[in-house]
């Protein structure tokens, strides 16, 4: 009996992300639910553009890659175009919540029935290490080599609490990797975020607090406790809005 | 074809682009051509289709990427400021070898420029626009009869060489009403695309939709060969209309509405003796060199007529060689050259001969 083994959803491509990068996990937490789902047939995912810019390669469904930003607006062509497929976004916090913010807001507040995974590292990876929109006050990066200063850099955007104002959006949670107890409720939720759109529920969005221990200048081990010490405190773990919980209720 | 109807420019597009199968559209407020986006917000609901108004122009190119990865005819129309903003998205496009249409109702610039008609996104439209190597099927309608047959060939041609096609428009053909007869509506073709994201089911390996390629090897290759389909592009889909070339002996290059006017212009000169003719390309890229080249060898001068600070007039030194005097009538910043305007840079083109 197999007890654990590769989901189907992924591709034999080995990652390029670095050692003790969550990417890995989060990638499979995403095949794991188009597995359990068994929509391998008709998802459809848009890559970003940073460390997942590859992401293309690694699942087995169609994929589109997406300008930096865009990825949401590509996603609701294609779902405008197909509705009956399940399309996915997978997002880092320079791509989500800098230079596609705008595409982020009015995806949701159209409650466009997609589904976004959004990975909140905190920094630039791809590009070596910047100050991303999410960087913690003081954090040190190389384009905030002193620190994030909030008198001049402002202050880090919190985006499952930002897009919880809107009306629109239909499920918002914000989980995390950085242990086995964070990553099983991250996999509900992802799951649940992708069961949304098949129910025709709208737009789900699953912040994932994650680690990037090679940007941050730290053990896969160390980055792992920064992330439990430094960055859940700022980005508190939770559901913050499900319209389909409440119409349930209702 | 059907009975003639009084249509308004940017309408004729709209509805050209449903009767050619055009499903999705996907826009951003500007003038002067909200006309299109205003018709399709009527229209699209009523047969099935989608009308999206994006939050920006950058978004609605990124939708329009979405759909032309499913493999559907998809459009966005917008105006000059818009279209810079859409550069982006058609590089993407581009790179990823995917038909749309983009329709530029151009307005003056640079900068916010102004509403007023103008043709200085030329150079834009035809020298690629984004980053990168790469070109656009550039139409350019001198008539609200060709806003209509132009947008059906545009799908057309962009889907047989899998590439973006713009309709370049300006402003006074967007916003002037003419008789058009419009083609019988076609059903929306929904065939399976070898390339398209449609979803696996499970039976074939994923397609991916993508320009990025690290491999510097590889993406030489990817540009070689879509240089290649360009090459055979500008041998066959030169598409222009000749006027009065025959026995010419001074050659008018005019496209759009700068045509129009010139058209009266040549007239007027032929009444006055003066052997003169139109060349009016229809398709700017592939731009009609050949016809160009040919009248080199038969006419003593050209004067290139835009309504630009002049963009067209080095496409037109080039496919002559220069063997021949290139000259200049333009105006710009919104404003239109008069048919007298056209008439004395004729004159001053032929030194007075006849």
């Amino acid at each position: 009996m197999v007890v654990f083994e590769k989901p189907k959803s992924l591709t034999q491509k080995e990652f390029h992300y670095c050692p003790g990068c969550t990417h890995g996990i989060i990638h499979r937490l995403v095949a794991e639910a188009i597995d359990t789902l068994g929509i391998e047939g008709s998802a459809i995912g848009v890559a970003p553009v940073g460390c997942a810019v590859m992401a293309y390669d690694y699942f087995t469904c169609d994929m589109v890659e997406a300008a930096h930003g865009r990825a949401p607006a590509v996603a609701t062509g294609i779902k405008r175009s197909l509705p009956e497929c399940v399309v996915f976004t997978y997002q880092g916090d320079g791509d989500l919540a800098s230079i596609g913010m705008a595409e982020t807001v009015h995806a949701a507040t159209r409650n466009e029935n997609i589904t976004v995974i959004f990975v909140n590292n905190a920094i630039y990876g791809m590009t070596g290490g910047q100050m991303a929109p999410t960087s913690l006050p003081g954090q040190v990066t190389q384009t905030s080599p002193y620190g994030r200063d909030v008198k001049t850099a402002g202050y880090p955007v919190k985006v499952a609490e930002l897009l919880s104002a809107l009306d629109g959006p239909s499920y918002i949670a914000r989980v995390a990797v950085n242990n086995v107890k964070h990553v099983l409720e991250a996999k509900k939720v992802i799951q649940k975020a992708f069961e949304n759109q098949i129910r025709g529920k709208g737009f789900s969005l699953v912040e994932v607090v994650s680690a990037c221990p090679t940007n941050w200048g730290m053990t896969p081990q160390k980055a792992l406790d920064w992330v439990e010490e430094k960055m859940i405190p700022y980005y508190p773990l939770g559901v913050f809005r499900d319209k389909t919980a409440e119409e349930v209720q209702a | 074809m059907g009975n003639k109807v009084l249509m308004k420019g940017n309408e004729a597009i709209a509805e050209a682009a449903i009767r050619a199968g055009c499903r999705h559209y996907f826009g951003y407020p500007i003038t002067p051509q909200t006309e299109v986006a205003a018709y399709m917000a009527k229209r699209m609901p009523k047969i099935g289709g989608v009308f999206l108004q994006a939050e920006s122009e950058i978004a609605a190119i990124n939708m329009v990427y979405g759909v032309a990865g499913t493999g559907r005819r998809v459009m966005t129309s917008s105006s000059s400021p818009g279209v810079s903003l859409k550069q982006e998205g058609i590089s993407y496009i581009a790179g990823s070898d995917l038909p749309c249409l983009i329709v530029d109702v151009q307005r003056g610039g640079p900068g916010l420029g102004g509403i007023q008609p103008s043709q200085s996104d030329y150079f834009q439209a035809t020298k690629g626009g984004g980053h990168g190597d790469y070109h656009l099927i550039v139409l350019a309608p001198s008539s609200v009869q060709e806003m209509a047959d132009l947008t059906a060939l545009a799908f057309e041609l962009a889907e047989k060489y899998r590439m973006p096609a713009m309709l370049l428009a300006d402003g006074t053909i967007g916003q002037m009403m003419e008789p058009v007869e419009l083609a019988e509506p076609q059903e929306p073709k929904f065939e399976e695309k070898p390339w398209a994201v449609t979803g696996t089911k499970c039976k074939r390996e994923h397609h991916i939709v993508n320009s990025l390629y690290l491999a510097p090897d590889e993406l030489e290759k990817k540009n070689f060969e879509r240089y290649e389909r360009y090459h055979t592009i500008e041998q066959t889909e030169a598409r222009y209309e000749s006027f009065m070339m025959d026995d010419a002996e001074y050659c008018v290059v005019a496209f759009g509405i700068a045509a129009r006017v010139s058209k009266n212009a040549v007239v007027a000169a032929r009444k006055k003796g003066i052997k003169v003719g139109l060349i009016r390309p229809i398709t700017l890229w592939p731009f009609p060199k050949a016809a160009l080249e040919k009248a080199a060898a038969q006419v003593k001068g050209f004067l290139s007529v835009e309504l630009s600070m002049g963009q067209m007039i080095e496409d037109v030194r080039l496919a002559t060689h220069d063997a021949r005097k290139v000259e200049l009538c333009c105006r710009t910043g919104g404003m239109i050259m008069s048919p007298d305007e056209v008439l004395a840079a004729i004159e001053k083109l032929t030194g007075g001969e006849k």
